[in-house]
């Protein structure tokens, strides 16, 4: 102990208080501050990047479930849509065949009626051709059988015959 | 680009260390008188100086190094080269006053340097209050210049990029290794910040101080209690000043322990007080002290035996202890800032359980 205090200086003392406190000062000011402000901000800054990263690769997945969610519904409204319009196709192709049944159906029957007619009218005109044509015959036999007075007279005695009176 | 320059320079001086502390030594001698010349040397490179003393031809007796300033105050200041000691052997005149230096102490003597003793042997001239630049202070005063540069440069670094220069890829883990393993587990993240430039001051200004006295330049600058005196008691006062008010109770009003208890522990606790900065004190000045005592009497055992095969077993040894204070520098720099941060902890520490 009287050794150490033996060997105690007090210029060294003195200088190595004064010289610490000068060394303490300067570094605080131009070292210390700027080195942890920079280590802390470059923390921060990492930190926060990390931060982002995570909220990104959360948006992220939100953004694809969404994505699904939506694929699925236009997926569904698709099929939705098509189906029915294999319906309609399908309603609109049935009644477009009856709709042809029908006029056909009706077109032969109107036909059919026209024949008729047409056949009617046929017949009609050659039953007053043959009425001409037996009147005209009718007509030129009578001529013949009429011809010489004798004829006549036997044709009207015939007649006269004929007729019985009642 | 300058202070990385200094810092290589700093990493070849260290790595060079052995060699070199053998070369300068290198002084054929009787082996009698080696052996006490050796105790000399140690003792004398333990002391502070008040020359830059490198080395001595002996067999010519030069001296080489460079002198240093003296001021004295003793009515009136007194400001001369330590080069008019002529090492200790003249007297040195200033303003009418004779100095003269004996043991590492200036006294004031008369023309002739005569020095009156007591029984014990004591010297009984008077002293001047002495303020001389010695060795250890232009080392402190080069060491913070250096530590100053090296750390302005690393700071500044910053401002170009988020990835510090050459120095400061180097200094950062370490810095971060201050925050986060000595500050913020000892003090707690509430406080720990008005306590960070204290702590990174004193864990690299002792880190750098121990270093350099492994250089060959001879600097022991922790290996004076002064400078170790004067870490501590910074820390005594700050640990005081920042005190809250749970740190005064624990001493004088022990909470949780019955009244007598209170009353025994009190002295105990409030002597813990000065002890705990006196330890702080007195480990560094040791380890230190211890390291350059051991590793000068293994350089001087090279130059006791004369047998190669020992001389190369002690150069293994040196080296190998060389690389053991290496690791005492870093150590000693880690404790004390390490149980600074404790001492501040306490006295900040806020308790809401009370044991």
């Amino acid at each position: 102990m009287e050794k150490l205090i033996n060997e105690f200086s007090v210029g060294l003392f003195f200088w190595q208080t004064l010289l610490f406190l000068v060394l303490l000062f300067l570094l605080k000011k131009y070292a210390w501050k700027p080195i942890l402000n920079a280590v802390n901000e470059r923390e921060k800054s990492i930190e926060d990047a990390l931060n982002k990263a995570e909220e990104a690769k959360k948006e992220m997945a939100e953004l694809k479930s969404a994505n699904e969610d939506l694929l699925k519904e236009a997926r569904v409204e698709r099929d939705e849509m098509l189906k029915e319009a294999r319906t309609l196709k399908d309603k609109i192709i049935a009644e477009a065949k009856t709709k042809a049944n029908e006029d056909a159906e009706r077109i032969v029957a109107s036909a059919r009626e026209s024949i008729q007619h047409e056949k009617m009218a046929a017949v009609t005109e050659l039953k007053n051709q043959v009425a001409v044509l037996s009147i005209e015959i009718a007509e030129k036999i009578l001529k013949q059988e009429l011809s010489s007075e004798a004829k006549q007279s036997s044709m009207i005695s015939s007649v006269v015959d004929d007729i019985q009176l009642n | 680009m300058q202070g990385k320059k200094i810092f290589k320079l700093l990493l070849f001086l260290l790595l060079i260390t052995p060699s070199l502390t053998i070369a300068s030594e290198e002084v054929v001698k009787e082996e009698s008188s080696v052996k006490s010349e050796i105790k000399q040397d140690i003792m004398h490179h333990l002391q502070d100086a008040y020359d830059f003393h490198l080395f001595t031809d002996k067999t010519t007796g030069t001296h080489y190094g460079f002198p240093l300033p003296i001021i004295l105050w003793d009515n009136g200041l007194h400001v001369f080269m330590s080069s008019k000691f002529h090492h200790g052997e003249a007297v040195a005149e200033s303003k009418g006053n004779y100095y003269k230096v004996y043991h590492n102490k200036i006294y004031k003597t008369d023309a002739e340097g005569t020095l009156s003793k007591d029984e014990d042997g004591h010297v009984t001239n008077a002293k001047p209050l002495d303020f001389s630049i010695t060795k250890s202070v232009f080392s402190v005063m080069l060491i913070s210049l250096l530590i100053f540069l090296l750390f302005r440069g690393f700071a500044k670094s910053y401002k170009k990029s988020h990835i510090p220069n050459a120095v400061g890829k180097f200094m950062e883990p370490l810095v971060l290794f201050v925050r986060d393993e000595i500050a913020i587990p000892n003090i707690g993240e509430k406080h720990y910040k008005k306590y960070m430039s204290y702590l990174l001051t004193v864990f690299f200004f002792i880190w750098f101080v121990n270093l350099t006295g492994l250089t060959p330049l001879g600097i022991n600058v922790t290996g004076n209690i002064a400078v170790t005196f004067c870490l501590a008691l910074i820390t005594f006062l700050i640990t005081q000043f920042t005190s809250k008010k749970d740190y005064w109770k624990h001493i004088f009003w022990m909470p949780g322990v019955p009244v007598p208890m209170k009353f025994v522990l009190a002295p105990i606790e409030l002597l813990g007080v000065f002890i705990k900065p006196f330890a702080l004190m007195i480990r560094l000045y040791a380890n230190i002290s211890a390291g350059h005592i051991v590793l000068m009497s293994l350089v001087g055992l090279l130059f006791v035996f004369q047998n190669w095969f020992a001389r190369g077993a002690f150069l293994g040894l040196t080296l190998f202890l060389s690389i053991i204070e290496l690791l005492v520098a870093f150590l000693q720099a880690y404790i004390f800032t390490m149980l600074t941060a404790l001492y501040f902890g306490g006295a900040v520490a806020e308790h809401d359980d009370h044991h």
